[in-house]
């Protein structure tokens, strides 16, 4: 015993240490940038090969001899997700790349607005997910330990009493590689060349080990091709039934594992180099598993045939060379077995420990330490030591569970309870890629639900009867309830345990995700993420945008340096800063700045701390109003449909305050032509009015006196004139007003001006006309008639109006700067305010006196002093009537 | 004895015109031109008779003739309204208001007499 297991020991060692040295030799080379062989799709598709567990290599031989064909529903999932659901994965590849994911959690949460409450969910659903398969690849390293130790397959039972500190070894060892190799340093890209290229061997390994066996066992033991199909088919095995539900559920089981383990999500997205790999992965890996799987039945039936009956058919695989004593073809299949088990731990405890750290470990940390991200030493030792103690701690909780659960349950049923435990994340994590109404109550919902159903009808059952659930509660129900019963939930008796749970717990988790989902309303910055990550192809770039106006450029680099390192974060500050066009280590704090310094912090803690940290020193974490904008299309388009509506109503309310404007103006034009007709009319049929009526007296009237008659007369002359000199004005101001009256500009004096319309005015005497004759000594050049013409309106206004006893007119001219003023003040009553008003307009004959003129006087004034390019004005506020006439002076 | 007739109109020679036509027929012309005092004169006159020009100094004809209508002496009086202003409007006012009869300027001599005749001797 102690010779056999000496050898294994070294071997093992030995192993390690290559394991060791092939980590170590990738890892140099990628920092060194020569490890363009590191980026190969084969070694991609190879670190996926971690599917393929120590319950792969050994398990799967167990699960023939014992279930028939069933185990192929193993390989059959993830094959139809490789080759049918490439496109899911391409988009979770960019997805994870564009927001430089770290984790399923890390994704989930992120596309659900960063939610750190469904991080933290996630992670314990994983932790608790993944612990039975730790514990079974410790159980499976146990067990082969133990074959070899009790250097007979029959007493595996009596060796595993002993073997329980070799399983505590296992682990501790285990722990220590992939911390060491986990978390040698902190990378921004969250990559480790080193352990995918030991893994990658080890998926080399643990195939040719399961070939070599199975060659062996074929040739070797069946004595060829043809006599072990022979026995094939005369074996139980091929007579096993197929089950279709149990087949359906395994299959969509073990293909939604593929996409939800925690360690398949970190070497298909996390580690994954390339979009391209896929392509080359979509084959290679089918393939691979068809290698794999192809001689787990010839191993089991011949296994069956040769070996003792109570022989554990998990250990087939290990049992076949030792008894047939080929102790080397015994050793290679030891070694393709601890492949497969420490692949599977290492990578599991690396994401597990990503998703502690960065989701639970770090938020609490940063909230014990308050706001002092910055002042609390170096945060980078903070975040690894918090790996590390998260894969002990990870890997410890294997072994616990392997403890507890008592190692007996066969290694397919563990791996079952853990492929459904992470199933659970698969409609959140579709959801999440797919569907933009998915908001992050529905996650959470969705989450728990299916959470708690696979916990109460699978988890809690495995360990057992009497081990977490009492035999009376799995039988009767809690508390009686019957329709609670872990295995046959709401009364459905007699459904195989396993469809029974899987059916459950995704359906209930698919429904409560989306009726919450539904139901609830996503925060602004859960809508950006959502767009973002279902449309990642659209836009490839992104994350939410900081505006960083207050942000201190050196505190960011201080809390950089301390998360990724001293010299990365200088370089990553310098570059920023050069590519701004500025010098030394402070950029300006720009949003595209920020926002890459979000991605690279969360390479290193997670996109939900790094925003909160980033959050921290910018400040104001919250959704900016851009953000807002930014949030959905949908928006953007609903805001730039309503602006332009509201351009459109503004358009329209402007043109119809046009048109209003418009209408009125016409309105009053027409009123304004109504009354001028009118007004017409009253003066043309005033004075026809007295004429018809005396040329009829004159014709029909006997015995008028001559002096009536000679009066009468003079009344018909005295009205013919005045509508003679009414139908003059009009036809003046029409023509003024027309613009078509050509005016004659010739040089004069002013004086002369006003010395002919005072002899024109036609003055009775009563009116006395005060002048300063030496300052109406003015050259001008502009029409002397027509500015007589007006000249002579206002002092024959003056004349008629003035009500003075003595009314006398005062003329005063004015040379002023670069024009001349003349003005006409009377000693009379003046015009009433509101009457000044109107005095230009037509017709705005006041008072009561009749006598003469039709009131347009004023307004051809008006009109003569606009041809002369001077102004005719009320002056008021000189005691009586008073009028300026301003022209411009002559050069 | 002949019927008296009060004119209230602004224009001078339209106030001859009429004045003479209408003493020539045997009228009593009392003649006033000032709209803001027409009624007083109306009541101390109480003629058979108003002619009224809708266009006066002070009050208008048409506040004047409605005046006349509420006034419980004149109330019965016939008018005769004169413009100058040649619109229906005024026309359709002035016989809503009361008036008798309305007459647009010019107007013949011949007219008047008739007009007045037929207001004063139905």
């Amino acid at each position: 015993m102690s010779n056999s297991l000496n050898i294994l020991a070294a071997v093992c060692a030995g192993y390690a240490a290559l394991l060791f040295l092939v980590a170590f030799v990738a890892e140099r080379a990628a920092k060194r940038g020569r490890a363009r062989w590191l980026n190969s799709p084969i070694i991609y598709t190879l670190s996926l090969s971690i599917y393929c567990t120590a319950w792969t290599f050994y398990g799967a031989v167990g699960f023939a001899a014992r279930s028939g064909l069933e185990y192929l529903t193993i390989y059959i999932g993830p094959t139809l997700v490789m080759v049918g659901w490439w496109w899911v994965l391409r988009k979770l590849v960019r997805v994870g790349r564009a927001q430089r994911i770290t984790s399923i959690a890390d994704l989930i949460s992120n596309r659900f607005g960063k939610s750190n409450s469904l991080a933290v969910l996630i992670t314990l659903m994983a932790v608790a997910g993944t612990t039975p398969y730790i514990a079974l690849q410790l159980q499976s390293v146990t067990l082969s330990f133990s074959v070899f130790a009790a250097a007979g397959p029959q007493d595996t039972a009596r060796a595993l009493d002993s073997s329980e500190a070799t399983a505590f070894w296992v682990a501790l060892g285990l722990a220590l590689f992939t911390v060491l190799f986990g978390t040698r340093n902190l990378d921004v890209n969250e990559r480790h060349h080193g352990v995918v290229m030991a893994i990658a061997l080890e998926a080399v390994v643990k195939l040719i080990a399961l070939l070599a066996v199975g060659v062996f066992v074929v040739w070797g033991l069946g004595g060829g091709l043809g006599p072990v199909l022979a026995k094939i088919e005369s074996s139980s095995i091929s007579q096993w039934e197929i089950a279709p539900s149990r087949w359906v559920a395994l299959i969509a089981l073990s293909g939604a594992a593929f996409l939800t383990l925690p360690r398949m999500f970190q070497v298909l997205v996390v580690e994954n180099d390339d979009e391209r790999h896929l392509r080359f992965a979509a084959w290679a890996f089918p393939s691979y598993l068809l290698l794999i799987s192809l001689f787990i039945v010839p191993i089991a039936v011949v296994g069956r045939s040769v070996l003792p009956a109570a022989t554990n058919p998990d250990l087939y695989v290990l049992s076949i060379p030792l008894m047939s004593g080929e102790t080397g073809l015994a050793f290679l299949s030891f070694l393709g077995g601890f492949s497969s088990a420490t692949s599977m731990v290492i990578v599991a405890a690396i994401a597990l420990s990503t998703m502690v750290s960065n989701h639970i470990v770090m938020p609490i940390w940063l909230r014990l330490t308050g706001g002092g991200a910055l002042m609390a030493g170096d945060l980078r030792n903070v975040v690894l030591l918090s790996r590390r103690f998260s894969i002990i701690g990870v890997v410890l909780l294997g072994y616990v569970y392997y403890r507890l659960s008592g190692g007996g349950a066969a290694l397919a049923a563990i791996g079952l309870v853990s492929f459904a435990g992470v199933a659970q994340f698969l409609p959140a994590l579709l959801g999440g890629l797919f569907w933009r109404g998915a908001t992050r109550n529905g996650a959470l919902a969705g989450l728990l639900v299916g959470f708690v159903i696979w916990g109460w009808t699978m988890f809690l059952p495995s360990f057992g009867p009497d081990a977490a659930l009492s035999a009376a509660v799995l039988a009767q129900g809690p508390w009686g309830l019957a329709a609670l019963r872990p295995e046959a939930l709401f009364g459905f008796v007699g459904l195989d345990p396993l469809v029974h749970a899987v059916f459950w717990s995704l359906s209930l988790n698919s429904m409560a995700f989306i009726v919450v989902s539904l139901v609830s309303f996503p925060s602004p910055l859960e809508r950006l993420q959502g767009a973002q990550i279902v449309d990642v192809f659209k836009h490839s770039s992104g994350g939410q945008r900081w505006r960083g106006g207050m942000a201190q450029s050196e505190d960011l680099l201080l809390m950089a340096q301390r998360i990724i390192g001293a010299t990365q974060a200088q370089k990553l500050f310098r570059n920023a800063a050069s590519a701004q066009g500025l010098e030394g280590y402070l950029p300006e704090p720009t949003p595209e700045f920020l926002n890459q310094l979000e991605r690279e912090l969360a390479g290193s803690v997670g996109a939900a701390t790094a925003h909160a940290m980033v959050g921290q020193i910018v400040g104001g974490a919250a959704v900016s109003v851009d953000d807002l904008i930014a949030v959905a299309d949908e928006a953007a388009q609903i805001m730039e449909y309503s602006s332009q509506l509201e351009a459109k109503s503004e358009e329209l309310s402007r043109t119809a305050r046009q048109l209003r404007e418009a209408n009125e103006k016409l309105t009053e034009l027409s009123h304004q032509k109504d009354a001028f007709l009118s007004q017409i009319s009253h003066e043309l049929r005033t004075p026809m009015t007295s004429i018809r009526a005396f040329s009829e007296i004159l014709r029909d009237a006997q015995g008028l006196s001559r002096e009536d008659q000679g009066k009468y007369s003079s009344i018909i002359n005295a009205e013919s004139v005045r509508l003679t000199r009414l139908l003059d004005d009009l036809l003046d101001l029409s023509v003024l007003e027309n613009g078509q009256v050509s005016m004659n500009i010739e040089a004069g004096n002013l004086c002369d001006v006003l010395d002919r319309a005072v002899a024109a005015a036609g003055l009775s005497g009563r009116l006395s006309i005060m002048r300063r004759r030496e300052r109406e000594q003015l050259p001008i050049t502009t029409d002397l008639d027509r500015l007589s013409q007006v000249f002579i309106n206002l002092i024959a206004n003056a004349h008629k109006y003035c009500d003075a006893p003595a009314p006398e007119l005062k003329i005063v001219a004015r040379a002023r700067e670069g024009r001349i003023t003349i003005d006409f003040i009377d000693n009379g009553l003046g015009i009433s305010r509101d009457d000044q008003r109107v005095i230009f307009e037509k017709f705005s004959r006041l008072g009561d006196d009749r006598e003469s003129g039709a009131g347009l006087g004023l307004s051809i004034c008006r009109e003569v002093m606009q041809r002369l390019g001077g102004t005719i004005s009320y002056l008021p506020g000189q005691g009586g009537a008073a009028f300026r006439v301003a022209l411009a002076r002559a050069n | 004895m002949g019927k008296t007739v009060v004119l209230v109109e602004d224009e001078p020679n339209i106030i001859e015109a009429i004045s003479f036509i209408l003493s020539r027929d045997g009228w009593t012309v009392h003649t006033h031109s000032n709209g803001d005092t027409a009624l007083a004169v109306l009541e101390t006159r109480a003629p058979d008779l108003i002619v009224l020009d809708v266009m006066l100094p002070g009050r208008s004809g048409l506040e004047i003739l409605s005046d006349i209508r509420a006034h419980t002496a004149l109330a019965q009086t016939p008018v005769m309204m004169l413009t100058a202003r040649g619109q229906t409007k005024d026309r359709e006012r002035a016989l809503e208001l009361g008036a008798n009869r309305y007459m647009t300027k010019p107007f013949s001599n011949a007219e008047v007499l008739v007009a007045v005749r037929e207001l004063v001797d139905p």
